[in-house]
């Protein structure tokens, strides 16, 4: 009787809670994967992820043997390369593809902790200020002006200086310089949502404040929320190699990507595989992630699903 | 001659689920000064086939039809451009929202000499001089300085009169009018069937109204079409529709009027409820036609 | 003798409009000075057109907004939301119908989750009862058991507007506010909420606040009728005298305007077509 489309009709007389999931998830599975490259990203991640968590069987070497009679050793297919090293060695002799290899966790890592970090800070705050409105929301959405109003990389060295070089310190200051993303998409998101009915309905029988933001509101504001925690998922990974490169961020020896490129600056007219390859990585894993994200935004914004 | 005549209309959509057939196998004719009602509930198809017609449908929709004529032009052998000069000019079509089928960013009278302007090829003068004829037609005062007004500056009732005036302004033979009035207050639809009426009668354009109201059927139609899931499940004149309804579904719509109500409970569709056979909208449909 | 649950004496609602940075501050009068009476079990039906307060009226009413001035009593006793606050008690006696079945139902909550709600915040009822409980309404309001772990994208507008109804059932309130609560659903489905709305206000001796703007509907279910134009109330008085013999012009313009759907107006119409 209404206009939806046969399969929520059917739904509705013949399909099992269980199969209910499973077939939201069909759905949202069915606008994903009509874009190809969210795919070919979420296969790549997926990949990363693996690769990430199965480093030491994957890594012939260790990240931090040094072959002293290697140093600069070309990819294997260069002349004067080793097979034992497939993609080179770097100035003090540690094999690249290795390090590489174990750089992947740290990258995910990063990658995490920090969304992770800004999400639940970002969510509780933009859900004070849309919630409460008034002073409270002057008040949180003045101080993430301020923060949006510094060039992020250089508030994020501004912390890294303040508290120390360092991989978590970094990890701080750039959740913190993601934060207010967060927080403003929260507060648009609970503003729209917190006049509709069924917000009053759940007021009307009864529900307290908090109940009405955690329970009632927030479920409903996730979907621009997993588009942006994807999206910031690659930020986050970008500013760490790029406070790494500064030398504010991960410490050598650690093969984080971003170190890497920074203690292979020197070398870069002279062995042009030592910069490559971790940007390479860099890129690779930051091009897939924004592939998912852009995925993730046609299939979970309403008003761009067509039937 | 019809003025659009329509055989065998089919219009599916993809979806998540599989292809959803929206309509299936509507005849549908017209003749040049007839009012003709398109009735339904929603998921009937009664908006998607006029749509259809306009060619207005996204493109994970697929039309299909024996024949799609309007006055004598096979709509279904036109080119994108060429049919872009039929619809709007002599096709055009109204909707429910007023207020957001105008643009908020343009002043009403921008809008009616847009169409002008790319239908009719008038200078500025003419424009002018012609949307200010348009605006005293659909019964707005002072149309000289309403002109300038923005979409938002008025009324619901008075967007869908400045709506009326750009489906007017090129003299269409067909107006379509998707549930011109069911966004509107009560008071406001009465004067917006009226003027609709009015100027149907006035220059004698045929006038399709889709509706799901029974009571703007029964002030406006000269013939009525009622649909269901997709099928026609009844044609006839407006009289005979409300005196002697044929098919069961019809007769269950107009019982469950609250101003029909025998005793303290309503009938409802439900209570006869029937499995509409594919057959009985084809009979239905061809009964009347013959 | 019938016993008065809702009575509003002089309900006054003004919003302020903040002046922005050309423009003062402005005052708004929605509802100005509205006194009405409802007995147990009966039916008060508030037409009007948009804009003419009657959905501010009904927010007022359902105490989810105070009144700028005026009192409402309801079962006797004299609510206050602006001081004092809200008793529980006195929160479960008023429950709400929205006219979209849409926007009124949590789309991540399922339907159990949705009636067992107010329970579980207003009760300290076991969940195994507040499951029985959600499982008797859903019956009563024409759903099945089957439906209980189910989300609301997947049921049609009028089995949404039967949930809400249950919802609002389930805290067994005194009075039902229905805010237009037929206008978005298809005919069929309109005649369908409108008996099972008449077959629970027999079986539980409810009472009634009918928001609407269509009188067709209003002449069915009402007792009494009372028509709202700008704020005021226009017209007051029980069904059969405001329909037989209207007062106000505007309640006289407003049934001119309904359209009507009988034989010999479309005969009258057609014969004046055929003359013109």
């Amino acid at each position: 009787m209404t206009n939806e489309g046969p399969a929520t009709v059917e739904a509705a007389t013949v399909v099992k809670p269980q199969d209910a999931r499973l077939q939201m998830f069909a759905e949202f599975w069915h606008y994903f994967s009509i874009n190809k490259g969210a795919v070919i990203g979420l296969f790549v991640f997926a990949l990363l992820i693996l690769v990430a968590i199965f480093a030491p069987l994957l890594a012939p070497h260790s990240p931090d043997d040094q072959f002293r009679d290697f140093f600069l050793t070309p990819p294997a297919w260069q002349e004067g390369g080793n097979a034992q090293f497939l993609l080179g060695t770097d100035a003090v002799g540690r094999d690249m593809l290795s390090r590489l290899i174990y750089g992947s966790r740290f990258s995910l890592a990063i990658g995490f902790v920090v969304v992770t970090t800004a999400l639940v800070s970002g969510v509780i705050l933009g859900l004070l200020a849309g919630y409460c409105r008034g002073w409270v929301d002057t008040l949180i959405m003045r101080i993430m002006d301020i923060i949006l109003a510094f060039p992020s990389l250089l508030l994020a060295l501004v912390l890294v200086a303040v508290l120390g070089p360092g991989l978590v310190n970094a990890m701080i200051a750039i959740a913190f310089v993601l934060q207010p993303h967060f927080a403003r998409l929260t507060r648009a998101a609970v503003m729209a949502e917190k006049n509709r009915e069924y917000v009053v309905s759940a007021k009307v029988a009864g529900a307290s404040h908090l109940r009405l933001m955690l329970v009632t509101i927030l479920p409903n504001c996730i979907a621009p929320l997993i588009v942006q925690a994807t999206l910031s998922f690659s930020n986050a990974i970008l500013e760490a190699a790029a406070l790494g490169f500064l030398g504010m961020g991960a410490q050598p020896p650690t093969p984080e990507w971003g170190t890497m490129l920074a203690e292979a600056r020197e070398f870069i007219l002279r062995a042009w595989w030592v910069v490559t390859f971790p940007g390479l990585a860099i890129l690779i894993t930051v091009f897939a992630i924004n592939l998912i994200g852009d995925g993730l935004r046609d299939a979970l914004d309403p008003k761009l699903k067509r039937s | 001659m019809s003025l659009l005549e329509i055989k065998n209309l089919t219009v599916s959509f993809d979806t998540a689920a599989g292809p959803f057939m929206a309509v299936q196998g509507i005849d549908l004719s017209i003749e040049p000064r007839e009012v003709l009602a398109i009735v339904g509930e929603s998921g009937s198809g009664k908006s998607v086939s006029m749509l259809a017609v306009m060619g207005l449908l996204p493109n994970t929709a697929t039309v299909k039809a024996d024949r799609m004529a309007f006055d004598g032009v096979d709509l279904l052998k036109l080119s994108p451009s060429e049919r872009r000069k039929i619809v709007g000019k002599d096709i055009s079509m109204i909707f429910q929202e007023p207020i957001a089928s105008l643009n908020p960013c343009f002043t009403v009278g921008f809008q009616i000499e847009e169409v002008l302007r790319f239908h009719m090829g008038m200078d500025r003068a003419q424009r002018r001089a012609r949307a200010i004829e348009l605006m005293k037609l659909v019964g707005i005062a002072d149309p000289e300085d309403r002109l300038s007004s923005f979409p938002h500056q008025m009324s619901g009732g008075q967007c869908q009169r400045v709506m009326i005036a750009i489906a007017i302004a090129c003299n269409p033979k067909l107006l379509i009018a998707d549930e011109p009035t069911t966004a509107l207050d009560v008071t406001i639809q009465k004067q917006i069937l009226d003027l609709l009426v009015s100027l149907q009668a006035k220059y004698g354009m045929g006038l399709i109204m889709i509706t799901h109201n029974m009571g703007v059927v029964a002030e406006t139609a000269d013939r009525v079409i009622v649909q269901y899931k997709g099928r026609k499940m009844e044609e006839a004149d407006v009289l005979s529709l409300f005196e002697s309804p044929k098919s069961n579904y019809t007769r269950a719509l107009l019982s469950a009027l609250p101003e029909n109500a025998v005793g303290d409970r309503l009938p409802t569709v439900s209570d006869m409820l029937f499995e509409p056979a594919p057959s009985a909208g084809n009979k239905a449909g061809a009964g009347a036609s013959a | 003798m019938s016993t008065t649950v809702l009575e509003g004496k002089n309900i006054v609602r003004d919003y302020h409009i903040g002046g922005g940075l050309f423009t003062g501050p402005r005052t708004v009068h929605a509802v100005k000075g509205v006194s009405f009476k409802v007995d147990k079990g009966k039916t008060l039906a508030i037409v009007g057109e948009s804009g003419c307060g009657k959905s501010t009226l009904a927010r007022i009413i359902t105490l989810i907004d105070p009144a700028t001035s005026g009192d409402l009593f309801i079962d006797g006793n004299k609510v206050d939301i602006a001081r004092g606050g809200l008793a529980r008690e006195m929160r479960r006696k008023v429950q709400i119908v929205f006219q979209n079945p849409y926007g009124s139902l949590n789309p991540r909550q399922k339907i159990g989750d949705v009636l067992g709600e107010p329970l579980l915040i207003n009760t300290d009822k076991p969940a195994a009862e507040r499951r029985d409980l959600a499982m008797k309404m859903l019956k009563k309001v024409g759903l099945g058991h089957e439906h209980y772990n189910r989300y609301p994208h997947m049921f049609s507008g009028g089995q949404r507007q039967r949930i809400a109804i249950a919802r609002a059932l389930m805290l067994n309130p005194s009075l039902l506010v229905l805010d237009e609560p037929v206008s978005a659903l298809d005919l069929s489905v309109q005649a369908q909420v409108l008996n099972l709305l008449a077959d629970l206000q027999d079986e539980f001796q409810l009472t009634y606040v009918f928001i609407s703007h269509d009188l067709s509907v209003v002449r069915y279910i009402a007792d009494d009728v009372m028509v709202m134009y700008f704020g005021e109330a226009v017209e007051y008085g029980s069904r059969d005298e405001v329909f037989s013999d209207p007062k106000h012009s505007y309640t006289r313009t407003l049934f001119a305007a309904t359209p009507r759907a009988d034989v010999a107006s479309i005969k009258a119409r057609l014969a004046k077509k055929k003359a013109a």
